[in-house]
């Protein structure tokens, strides 16, 4: 015992190295073993070598304006630079497609609506009744831009709706219906009741097993021969159909893997306070469960707003459709990187938002758990 | 010894007759018999895995019995789902892990029933659920989460949130268990408290001074039978079975 309290002198000693200001940072993140300081190094050499000549071809040597494809090339150097020309010439048919030229500003308020509804959503404090009156209502604004037919709006068929509203429509509508069914599938999942049981998992099995396109097809292509002449369901309706019934099928086992995380206790407190089933399901288990698995499900609507692109397959024209017909006009032919930049771009910018929102939807929802 | 009157001038609460339970092939419940008068305290102990746990939820049905009759507050469970609700508006419980709902603030915990089971207006709850919180000595914790508090404060919670439906009868499954020992007694004071009021109480629990103070008859269980009751003076002084002795040898032997 004598020795462990015994004095020891203390050896001089050199203080540790900087941990702070750039200096700092940079020891002890990029250089702070051999390996590290060699990956830092390739890593620079890369960026070296591959943002130059990215930025020479976006900027340097782009070409801004030219009459047609010809002049564009013509007017390029020998390295070849981007032919924005053709972005400025094709965006307005590459955003709006075959609608009607004229009444273009209709699905152009269309877009602002959505993303004005988006931003909204971010608002805590509009959370509640209030936003879904909201969102009803800017969805009712958009059928009536889009339809016409009221208001002296010239009526526009539902096959000339193209580009990024057409996107929109589907995405938007289709995760608005397919969230609530997914969480009546995953519930059914988990019911007590064998025939709900059975149904839900069949519904599931069969929906998650089958490609996307061949619902697709078999809504645009073979329901249309099994119901009676003269009888017929909109093309879109169709595929929107289709849409939803896919995206709820990969929702509810989502929301199914936040279920099995509620603890059995839970339940238990919920019941003995008298709780019937709905309203425990909708104030107790939901809630929760919705909050754990907002990681997984934006990673769903992520792939259902990307998926909206198969509907080209049955000849409607979103976004990427609406791409493709720009490239073939033979005035401006392959322009194929400069179109698919930008139309990357517009998917990009609506999917990162939807992760930013995913973040801050759990920090709000971590709140005051922590202890 | 003023609180160990014998209540037998009360109404029977909750009656339990020739019950019995399975899980598979095991007999969790044997030939249960008890009868819980009015403003009767009942405390219930016994080794673990004796059923002592799984009696007390039958009482507001949690677990189903199989065989016999379990008549509560005057309504018989059975698996009619009216009665079931009904029966769980009138029997409070409070659980060994709190189970306080983790997504709501103390306050939305203890309004919550009295809102949509009740249909109490907003106001008149939120007036209920902070009178019992201060029942319990923790009105300053209104706004927090449960996973703020601590063990103790969460149970304390947890019974001021049983109380807010004005119920009938208190059921407490092992309501300390869980609690570190410097918690365990704000716990107990308040279920003594409780007690002193003339709620009618079932409580499973090993804490033998509490049983002592509050108990009008202990309930003895071991694999799933009554094995004794009797007053706590009766009961710890000359039990009458041998494995209540070696039980009670046990628990308070140190």
């Amino acid at each position: 015992m004598a020795d462990i309290t015994q004095e020891l002198p203390i050896a001089a000693e050199t203080p540790p190295p900087r941990t702070h200001g750039l200096v700092g940072w940079l020891r002890v993140n990029l250089f702070n073993s051999v390996f590290n300081t060699i990956l830092t190094l390739l890593a620079l050499y890369f960026l070296a070598v591959t943002i130059p000549p990215v930025i020479r071809w976006a900027l340097v040597d782009a070409i801004w304006s030219a009459p047609n494809g010809q002049a564009c090339r013509g007017a390029m150097g020998q390295e070849g630079g981007a032919c924005w020309a053709f972005i400025g010439e094709k965006l307005r048919f590459i955003l709006f497609g075959r609608f009607p030229y004229a009444q273009q500003w209709r699905p152009l308020l269309v877009v602002v609506i959505f993303v004005a509804l988006i931003l909204a959503s971010c608002d805590r404090r509009l959370w509640g009744r209030r936003l879904v009156l909201l969102w009803l209502a800017g969805l009712a604004a958009v059928g009536v831009l889009m339809w016409g037919g009221v208001f002296g709006l010239s009526y526009v068929d539902t096959l000339l709706w193209s580009g990024l509203p057409l996107t929109l429509i589907f995405a938007v509508v289709g995760v608005a219906f397919a969230f609530p069914f997914g969480i009546l599938l995953a519930l059914g999942r988990r019911s007590r009741l064998p025939a709900v049981r059975a149904i839900s998992v069949g519904y599931i099995e069969l929906v998650r097993g089958v490609p996307l396109i061949t619902v697709l097809f078999m809504a645009s292509v073979m329901l249309p021969l099994f119901l009676p002449t003269g009888f017929t369901i909109d093309k879109l309706l169709r595929a929107q159909v289709a849409f939803i019934l896919f995206a709820a099928a990969y929702l509810a086992e989502v929301i199914r893997g936040g279920l099995q995380a509620i603890p059995q206790g839970q339940i238990e407190a919920a019941d003995a306070l008298g709780l019937g089933y709905w309203q425990r399901t909708r104030l107790i288990v939901l809630p929760q469960a919705l909050a754990m698995v907002i990681p997984p499900l934006v990673n769903t609507f992520i792939g259902t707003f990307k998926d909206t692109s198969l509907v080209i397959i049955i000849g409607l024209f979103d976004l990427l459709g609406t791409v493709n017909a720009a490239l073939a006009d033979a005035n401006w032919q392959g322009f194929y990187v400069e179109a698919y930049v930008v139309v990357a771009a517009i998917y990009w910018s609506f999917c990162f938002f939807m992760s930013r929102y995913s973040q801050m939807l759990e920090r709000e929802f971590s709140k005051g758990r922590q202890r | 010894m003023a609180e160990n009157e014998a209540p037998d001038a009360g109404t029977p609460m909750i009656e339990m007759r020739h019950v019995h339970k399975w899980y598979g092939d095991f007999h969790a419940l044997t030939d249960i018999n008890l009868e819980v008068r009015k403003g009767e305290r009942v405390v219930v102990c016994g080794p673990s895995g004796s059923g002592k746990s799984t009696m007390i939820r039958c009482i507001n049905r949690l677990e189903e019995h199989q065989q016999g009759q379990i008549i509560v507050a005057g309504i018989e469970l059975t698996s009619d789902l009216k009665n079931i609700e009904a029966t769980r508006r009138e029997v409070g419980m409070v659980f060994q892990q709190f189970n306080l709902f983790p997504h709501l603030t103390v306050l939305q915990n203890l309004t919550l029933a009295p809102i949509w089971v009740r249909k109490l207006p907003k106001n008149e709850a939120d007036e209920i659920a902070r009178s019992y919180l201060e029942r319990v000595r923790i009105p300053e914790q209104a706004d927090k989460y449960p996973g703020q508090l601590s063990g103790g404060q969460q149970q304390r919670v947890a019974i001021a949130r049983s109380l807010c439906m004005k119920p009938e009868i208190m059921l407490f499954d092992e309501p300390t268990s869980a609690l570190d020992p410097e918690m365990i007694k704000e716990v107990l004071d308040v279920m003594v408290e409780l007690a002193q009021e003339g709620m009618t109480m079932v409580c499973v629990t090993h804490e033998m001074g509490f049983a002592r103070t509050v108990a009008d008859t202990m309930v003895f269980m071991d694999r799933g039978e009554i094995v004794e009751r009797g007053s706590p003076q009766e009961f710890f002084a000359n039990p009458k079975s041998e494995r209540t002795r070696l039980f009670l040898s046990q628990i308070l032997a140190h």
